[in-house]
Formats: structure tokens, sequence, C-alpha cells
């Protein structure tokens, strides 16, 4: 799926999150996935919506959102100059007969098992959304009784000092 | 100094410069109506809520101030939406104040409880339950910078009643503190540049000014701009009186009823500035076939109206005024004289000698023409009169036919297109100008859905004047019906004599009038113009077959436009 990411700054204020989302339905504009997340500055919490790339520009979208009052500030990440990361939680039917199975599953994908019943296993898997789909799908044929993931959080990719290559052409002669 | 948050409230009014407001009391805003006897601040009773937000828009409308008005909760906050969205829409700035109740009820489903600031948050450009008597003031100082500033609108305070019958320590803050909201108002030095050489090269411009020309104050800078370039200019409905009508460059209003010149002058131009106005529906026409040919200057202070409709080829973000000024002063510097225009001028004045616009002439005996109403009362009124209206046929005909030579006389709802605007409008308006003649032209459909304000108008003295043009119909949906649905019409008549007009308006403390014959026409009005110490009703009956035209369809191209019956087909001279 063709998506843009947006994290957006807003003032930590009761409404905030029904303002952004009340814009995205009433202009039509259809949201995949929505975090809220506080900062380190208490002022602010960090919206991270990733939005459908064809149900509407992505300039008027930015343009719609950026006036609410209680947006501070609009960063688009493009997709493919950040990193994104989302958390998944399953509970799956293991059985004596699958559980080694699914134990090992979660293993190869370095997930984590984090509660264990006799008839089934919860696990966690943090990564990046599409390791997640892989994850999921590769699990489904155990069946999944309960499923959440939170939705991406993404920030952009740091800068890096490449090294340097000096031209050598000028210098000859 | 210890206060209650009542009293912090009509005090952090009263700091705001506020002299007037329209309400109506209940339940959870009591503890605010006590202070108000003790303020400054005149508080004019209206008899609904709708009608405290619609006085506050004609007030705001007419003075560039915000108009407040202050109601309880519940079904009188739910009352106030339609006002809030009319306002959303026309960039009006007004300030909304509605009790709420106490904090401890809030959410329990309480006696007059709604959600409020959850119902009211898509109509209005900022809201906020004030739950701390200590943040009133500073809220209070926040929501006028909002309304007033940048793309102007309505703001919302709503006031849980025991916020309102707390203490708390007044103070009055040096300023707002707001980190999501600082409008740019300044236009970009390179686009300015760059719309200047595009300005003083273009063969057939149009500068197609719309409300926000009006809102930023820019009707000089605007006359200067065409007077320095000589480019004829459009004003859109919202626009009407931005520009003098009386102008030889002034083409009138473009759109779906504008006059065959404004709307084919769009067509043809080579590049359109436009300032402060949004592309919408109504002046467009079909999207994709509006104004083929043109490059596009756009200038607003909502950067979200750039690219909405159609992509600008020079976009500028800021407050029209400045924008104008700084365009002027840019054109004056480009160093080569202005396009050789006069082909452009001629076929523009060729266009409107072939078409002005007309009406046919009433028959003998038969009811009058609305169209003749209208100008008569325009040519017995004093030039600088404002006048309102409602929405439908007589809004058309009163901005076609109307000459507004001056800004801030022409009250109307555009955006929303709220029927029942026209009386409290004007009442609104009146208040806002008592030194004016304020006229409403209304419907008989518009009238009886707010008249009941008049009663208010009466017991306040507010001498508004108000003409029915009476055609028994819901007008405009009659004209749809006959146009494109084969003339079955559906749930459209009302009865020229049911309620009686004349009866009603008496009964509500006004001077009341009914006109049936041409000759009487104007020597009602001007017996209405002589009344200055209570409201007056004029019931004209009007012809009902009568259409508004020039006419595009809705979904057509701007170049079909429908001219009146006896006019050439539009099609064969626009070539």
């Amino acid at each position: 799926m063709a998506h843009h990411i947006l994290t957006v700054l807003v003032e930590n204020k009761s409404g905030v999150l029904a303002r952004v989302s009340g814009l995205f339905s009433r202009r039509g504009y259809n949201i995949e996935s929505l975090a809220v997340a506080p900062t380190d500055d208490e002022r602010f919490s960090r919206i991270t919506i990733v939005v459908d790339a064809d149900s509407a520009p992505i300039e008027q979208i930015t343009k719609q959102l950026f006036k609410l009052i209680s947006v501070v500030k609009i960063s688009e990440l493009e997709p493919s100059s950040a990193v994104e990361r989302e958390l998944l939680m399953a509970t799956v039917r293991a059985d004596a007969a699958s559980r080694s199975q699914v134990i090992e599953l979660v293993g190869v994908f370095e997930g984590k098992i984090i509660d264990v019943g006799s008839e089934g296993l919860t696990v966690m898997l943090a990564g990046q959304p599409s390791k997640l789909d892989d994850f999921e799908d590769l699990l489904r044929p155990f069946g999944i009784s309960d499923i959440q993931r939170t939705g991406r959080v993404a920030l952009p990719r740091l800068e890096r000092n490449t090294p340097r290559l000096r031209s050598v052409k000028g210098k000859v002669g | 100094m210890k206060l209650t948050g009542a009293q912090a409230l009509i005090k952090s009014l009263e700091m705001e410069g506020v002299d007037v407001m329209f309400g109506l009391p209940g339940g959870c805003i009591l503890p605010a109506y006590d202070p108000l006897l003790d303020s400054t601040i005149r508080h004019i009773l209206v008899r609904h809520e709708q009608g405290a937000g619609h006085m506050a828009e004609g007030y705001a409308h007419v003075t560039g101030r915000p108009g407040v008005a202050m109601v309880t909760s519940g079904p009188a906050a739910t009352n106030l939406v339609t006002p809030l969205c009319d306002a959303y829409m026309d960039s009006i700035p007004m300030i909304a104040i509605t009790g709420q109740v106490s904090r401890p009820a809030i959410g329990t489903d309480a006696f007059q409880e709604c959600d409020t600031v959850g119902i009211t948050r898509a109509v209005t450009k900022h809201n906020e339950l004030i739950m701390d008597p200590e943040d009133i003031p500073r809220l209070v100082r926040e929501a006028f910078h909002i309304a007033t500033t940048g793309r102007p609108g309505p703001v919302l305070l709503d006031v849980p009643k025991d916020v309102l019958q707390a203490e708390m320590t007044w103070y009055w803050p040096d300023g707002v503190d707001l980190p999501g909201y600082r409008p740019t108002v300044k236009g970009h030095p390179r686009m300015i540049k760059e719309a200047a050489q595009m300005i003083t090269a273009a063969r057939r411009p149009v500068l197609y000014v719309g409300g926000g020309v009006l809102k930023s104050r820019a009707a000089e800078a605007l006359r200067a701009l065409a007077d320095l370039t000589g480019i004829p200019v459009v004003t859109t409905l919202m626009a009407r009186g931005a520009f003098p009508d009386s102008h030889p460059l002034c083409l009138g209003m473009p759109g779906m009823h504008g006059n065959f010149t404004a709307v084919t002058a769009m067509q043809h131009a080579d590049l359109l500035i436009a300032l402060g106005a949004r592309f919408d529906d109504r002046v467009t026409g079909r999207v994709g076939a509006f104004a083929p040919d043109a490059q596009i200057i756009h200038v607003d202070v909502d950067p979200a109206e750039l690219g909405k409709v159609r992509r600008p080829d020079v976009p500028i973000v800021g407050d029209c005024r400045q924008v104008i000024e700084e365009l002027v002063e840019a054109v004056k510097a480009v160093g080569t004289p202005q396009a050789d225009r006069t082909e452009w001028i001629a076929t523009l004045r060729r266009w409107q000698a072939d078409y002005p616009l007309t009406y046919e002439a009433p028959e003998e005996g038969g009811p009058l023409k609305p169209q003749m109403v209208i100008e008569t009362l325009r040519d017995a009124c004093p030039p600088d009169t404002i006048v309102a209206s409602g929405v439908g046929q007589h809004q058309m005909w009163t901005s076609q036919y109307w000459k507004f030579d001056h800004p801030y006389t022409w009250v109307n709802s555009g955006g929303l297109g709220t029927m029942g605007f026209a009386v409290p409008a004007a009442i609104g308006a009146k208040v806002g100008r008592p030194d004016r003649m304020v006229w409403a032209v209304d419907g008989d459909g518009c009238f009886q859905m707010t008249a009941q304000e008049l009663v208010t108008a009466s017991a306040e003295r507010i001498p508004v004047k108000i003409a029915i043009l009476n055609n028994a119909y819901l007008g405009m949906v009659r004209q749809w019906q006959e146009m494109f649905y084969d003339e079955r019409y559906s749930e459209v008549y009302l009865s020229p004599d049911l309620p009686d007009y004349v009866k009603w308006a008496e009964a509500m403390g006004c001077v009341a009038f009914r006109v049936e014959t041409p000759e009487d026409v104007l020597p009602t009005i001007e017996k209405a113009n002589q009344i200055d110490d209570r409201p007056v009703v004029i019931d004209f009956r009007t012809d009902s077959s009568e259409k508004v035209f020039p006419m595009v369809a809705a979904g057509a191209s701007n170049d079909d436009v429908l001219t009146a019956p006896g006019v050439t087909p539009a099609r064969d001279l626009a070539r």
C-alpha cells in the first residue's frame, strides 16, 4: 500500500485527538493507523498518522491539519527516509502438539513469549510493519484468538557522514 | 482582586472592547447574567438562540469587530450550531459563549447537558471547554485573537456553571501564547515580484475578488491596484461592495447567477488574480471547464485554499490588504508599461452592451416584478444603505440589481446558504451601524424561519426595515423544478396569505404595509424610510413565475450561460 507518514506535534490537551480524527473524517481522508504518545516536553504530544496516499493529496491534508490551533508542527516522513516500527501482540493456540512450533517461530522472528497458558501462548513482536505482517500470516494457521497492533510510529532517518571522496580531477598536472 | 468566574468572564469581554452582545439566558449560564447588570455591555435579548448567532454575524459583517452571542447549555447551544457553521463558512469573526452543566455533572447526561465542544468542533475555528476559572481571562483573550486574525471565524467558549460561580484571582494577560497558531500575513517577496510581472504582461486579465478582500479591509488597496493596472474586476457574492459597482472597471458578480460579462470574462481570461476568493463551486461551475486558458495568481491568508480546487501558478499566502499593497509597489517597479488591453476591454464592453441584466416588463394589472421592487428600493435609499438578504431568488436578485458602491453594505449568507439569515442579520447590522439605514430583502420562505426576531427589534427599538418579496413559493426550488424537473412542483407552494404578513408584523410591534400594484411600490418605500422608531415590514406581492437569470445550471460549464428570455443565446456571441 502506498502511504504517507505524518508526525504531528500537538498541544497535550484534552480533545486534540478528536480534533485531528474529526478533521480526517470530515474531509474524507483515510487513516491507515494512528498512534499517540507523549514527548519529552509535557506540553506536547506526538501523533503519528499513516495516511492512505490515494484518499487525498497529502498537501491538502497537511494544510488542513495545520489550521487546527492545537497543531504545532507537522513533518511528513517519506517511508524511504524514515525508520518505522510497530508492536504486535497475539494470543495463539498452542497445545502440546503445536507449542514447540510456535515457540520456534517466535524465535525465528526474534519475538518474545510474554504469557503462557495451558492451551495457548501470548507472543509479541516489535519491528518493521512488513515483518509484523509476515509474522501474523505465519501464526494464523495455529489459530489466533486475539491480536492487537499498535499502528506504526516513525522517526526520520538520521543523517550520516559519508566518507568524503576527494575529487582528483584537476589535480593532475 | 478576587472575582467570580462569571465576573471575570464579563470583565474579560469588556477588556476586549465588547459593547454589545446578543443572547438569551438559561440555567447553566445564569451566573454570567448577574454581573451583566453592572456592565457597560448592552445585551440584546433574542427570541431564539439562532437569532443571537445571526445577529452577531450581522454585527461583525458591518463593523469588522467580532459579534458576541451568549446562550445557555444543551438546546441553546445546539440552536447556535447553524449560525456557527454559517460564520465558519463565510469567515465571520464571532465569539460564542455557552453555559455548560457543572463540572461534576459533565458526562452524566444531566439536564440540558450536551457535548457542545464536540458538536461544534467541525463548525468553529476553535473551541474550548473552560474547566478552571483561572483560565477565563486567558481563554477569552485567545478566543478574540483567534477569531479576528488570519482567516477570521467563530470561536466558542463552553463554561460550566460551577466555573462561573467559583472564585478566581483576576488578571489580564499581556498577550497570547499559541505555539500552533501563527498566521502568515506578509506575502513572499519573490512570489509578489513574479505576480507583478505576470500582471503587467497579461493581455486578458481579470481581478477575481472574494470576501477575503473585505475581511482584510483591502477595498482601498484593491481600488489602487485596479486603477494602476486598468484590470477589470469581478466581485463574488461575498465581495459585493469591495469594489464599487459604479467604477468603469467593475464587471459585477460572477458565478451561477452572475452576469454574462463577469462569467464570460473569467472563461476567456489569460490571467485570474484571485484575491481572498476560494474558487467556490458556485463561482466556477464545472471546475474542469473553468477559465481554461487562465494562469492563476492566488492570494489568500489561509494556505489550505491555495491548490484546494485549482492549482495556482503563483500562490501567495498572506493578508489580502498587505499583499495587494505589496503588489501595487511591485507592479510600479516592473518598469514596463501594462500590456495593451484595448481589445480585451472592447470585448467586455460589447458583452456588457449585448447582455445587460434584464427582466420582462410586468403585464398590465399583473403581479409585481421582484427586480423592479429591488431597483425602486435601491433608488429610494441612501447610497450607503446596508442591505441584508436571506437565501434564494431574492438574494440573487438583490446581489444583481443593487448597486454596491461602498464596502460593508451587503450582508448575506454565502457559503452555508442559511435561509432565515436576513431578519436577525439585519438587526445585528443595525445595532452595529445605527447611523445607517438597514434594509433586509427577504423571501417569504426565509421570513417565516426567523421572523420572531422582529419582536426583539421592536422591544429593543432597533428600526430595521424588511421587504418581503412574497411570491408564495420557495422560489429557487420552484425555479429548479420548473427547469430541471419538468415543471413537477413538489412541496414548494407556501400561499401568499398564510400567514398574513401584515397582521403578523403588526403583532410583533412593527409598522406593516402590503403592496400589490406598481404605483404603490415607491410611495410605500418612502413611507417606510420615514419611520425611524420601530421596525417596518412591507409585504410585496411578486410574480411567482419569475426566474433568476442569467444562470449556469449546476454541474454545467460556465461557457453555457442561460440568459433571460429574449436575450440572444450566449453561445453565438461569446465566440
